[in-house]
């Protein structure tokens, strides 16, 4: 059977606990577990067919990751996910920057699905996979 | 146990400067007044993510060398690039950042720091517009209206709204603590109610339901402070908000040259705009104009979406507008402790505040092309030195992707994303606690940070590591041209 999808708009942010992971140091686990999450709001995980802290595949023109997905607390806002700032964003954010320097990081057009058949990646295995030094 | 006293905390814009800190056994083992980045910071600085020896790429392993031998393979790798970038900058002293804008003209390389990837849209509009704006210790002691949009300071300045806005005792405005708590208090019992009737009707838990949209008459009418916060969604700031503001996503920029309108007293022939009716928009600016001192905070939900420095060309605007009828301020939320600090060195010293290209042996601006993420997408330098920064965790994954295919060297305490893709790490103190500086509040306030412990022996200061590097290029461009005569 084919796995839901959905089209959502992708915003990336601080949270505190990414924040506090963070100062924790971006080795460390509080800093994994807070940034590599995405919050959805709970008739979207509904729709997808999932419980929360299921992985799921967040797709957008620039790339793909998998994520952790955790109910949102600042629910309601359909159609739009959260996730904090981090590498586990930035592998799928918009690097257009519209000739002002600046990405485009927040209000992108991405799509989620449920990929509990795959693995959520530590930070060196992310970096490992995206960044090959050649 | 001594007691370290008005400590300058050195994780947010903030810059908090009322931290105690206890020291025991020549280690920080408890903090004080902090918030919980603080905390985590004073406490974990020194965790097992703490780089203390200069470390070099060989055979794709990194290995311990000496700082020495570190300082001139940077040297060497900044000297035999065309075109470097120089990149961070915003969680160092101002002191370091003058060294590393020195460093920058010797190389001819670019010079940026992540104002680039934050208020960068709002540095090039404040150029356009201009601002009008104040200290934070006026709006303590005045602002009667405080409005954060696209901010959530709860999350990303976790004092910021005690110390200086709403929940702060000023002189002329009294703290809205108390109305705060009885607030929570009813919305626990709310809840708790609510959940008792699931539980008697075994109804499935579903989304609690959007809050009814009150109309702003009914609370900015009220005398006294008033918060309202303005964003895409709910956020912990807008669950302490007096008035919550959901506007669409990339719908900002409208907003505000909506509201811009009703301070003109222009008529809006449409009944919705961005997803706000028009009626409550009206009784915002009526609330806005009756204000006697008003403080719009952005944050990156202005400057990161659609629109980017249009949507600050039309806040700043606005707050241009609101003067005309009442005392209006806007300020933007800057992220880290010192990237206010970053922009006024670069400005004092190039005549501009991120973003300077210095390859043609001059100063040079232009965002967009001489920004950071641009050089990358388009694939143009060849090194990159970063210091006090995380660029391979904080800039979009196909900018890193040029980033680290060349010779990387990072000055930094920590062993974070971008070191563990580095050619030469070097290890430094951590400013504020074991290096001593200046940094800027968000308001522009210099402030002292403190030394508080002594670094691991070896480790130097950002400054230091700098003024090594730079004489080592000098030394080493003294040499490449006594060769080429």
């Amino acid at each position: 059977m084919e796995k839901p999808k959905l089209q959502v708009t992708l915003l990336t942010g601080r949270t505190i606990e990414q924040g506090v992971g963070k100062e924790q140091g971006k080795a460390s686990k509080e800093y994994a577990e807070s940034a590599s999450v995405c919050f959805i709001d709970l008739e979207d995980l509904k729709k997808l067919g999932i419980e929360e802290k299921t992985n799921v595949l967040v797709s957008t023109t620039y790339g793909s990751v998998i994520l952790r997905a955790l109910k949102s607390p600042q629910a309601p806002h359909p159609r739009i996910i959260f996730i904090p700032y981090g590498p586990w964003a930035n592998a799928i954010v918009d690097p257009e920057t519209d000739s002002v320097g600046m990405p485009s990081l927040k209000g992108i057009p991405a799509e989620i699905e449920p990929a509990d058949d795959k693995p959520l990646l530590s930070l060196k295995e992310l970096l490992k996979t995206m960044f090959k030094k050649e | 146990m001594p007691l370290v006293r008005a400590v300058t905390c050195p994780v947010c814009g903030c810059l908090c400067d009322d931290i105690e800190l206890t020291v025991e056994k020549k280690e920080i083992v408890k903090v004080k007044n902090g918030c919980a980045m603080c905390e985590s910071k004073f406490l974990g600085y020194n965790g097992e993510h703490r780089l203390v020896k200069p470390l070099m790429s060989k055979d794709g392993e990194l290995v311990e060398v000496t700082f020495e031998e570190a300082v001139e393979k940077a040297a060497q790798i900044l000297v035999n690039a065309s075109y470097p970038v120089l990149y961070g900058w915003s969680s160092t002293s101002c002191e370091a950042i003058r060294a590393g804008l020195e460093l920058a003209e010797e190389v001819g390389g670019v010079i940026d720091n992540t104002s680039t990837v934050c208020h960068g849209p709002s540095e090039l509009s404040i150029q356009d517009v201009g601002i009008a704006t104040c200290t934070l210790g006026q709006i303590r002691h005045r602002a009667d209206l405080i409005i954060y949009w696209g901010s959530n300071p709860w999350s990303s300045h976790p004092r910021h709204i005690e110390r200086y806005t709403a929940f702060s005792e000023g002189r002329f405005e009294k703290s809205k603590w108390c109305g705060y708590i009885t607030k929570v208090k009813a919305s626990v019992a709310k809840k708790k109610f609510q959940s008792a009737i699931r539980r008697v009707i075994v109804e499935e838990r579903s989304s609690l339901p959007p809050p009814p949209q009150r109309d702003p008459s009914e609370v900015l009418s009220k005398t006294g402070r008033k918060l309202v916060v303005f964003d895409v969604r709910r956020t912990r700031t807008a669950d302490i908000a007096d008035y919550f503001v959901q506007v669409e996503p990339n719908k900002d920029y409208e907003l505000l040259q909506v509201l811009r309108a009703l301070v003109r007293d222009e008529d809006i022939d449409v009944d919705e705009v961005a997803g706000v009716s028009v009626k409550h928009l009206e009784e915002i600016v009526d609330a806005m104009v009756s204000c006697e001192f008003g403080i719009l905070f952005f944050g990156l939900g202005l400057t990161m979406s659609k629109g980017k420095m249009r949507n600050i060309n039309a806040a700043l605007s606005l707050a241009r507008d609101l003067n005309m009828r009442t005392k209006f301020m806007i300020m933007p939320m800057r992220g880290h402790f010192n990237v206010t600090g970053a922009d006024t060195v670069f400005t004092w010293q190039t005549g501009y505040p991120y973003a300077v290209d210095f390859s043609t042996g001059y100063p040079r601006y232009n965002p967009g092309e001489t920004s950071i993420v641009d050089v990358l997408m388009r694939k143009e330098s060849d090194a990159a030195l970063v210091i006090a920064s995380d660029p391979v965790a904080s800039l979009p994954g196909k900018a890193v992707e040029h980033l680290v295919q060349n010779p990387l060297i990072v000055i930094d305490p920590h062993m974070n994303a971008t070191s563990q893709m580095a050619d030469v790490i070097i290890p430094s103190a951590c400013v504020g606690i074991e290096a001593s500086g200046t940094a800027y509040r968000m308001d522009h306030v210099p402030l002292p940070l403190k030394k508080v412990v002594n670094p691991p022996k070896g480790v130097r200061s950002d400054e230091e590591t700098l003024r090594r590097i730079l004489s080592e290029v000098r030394k080493l461009k003294k040499k490449q041209e006594a060769e080429a005569s």
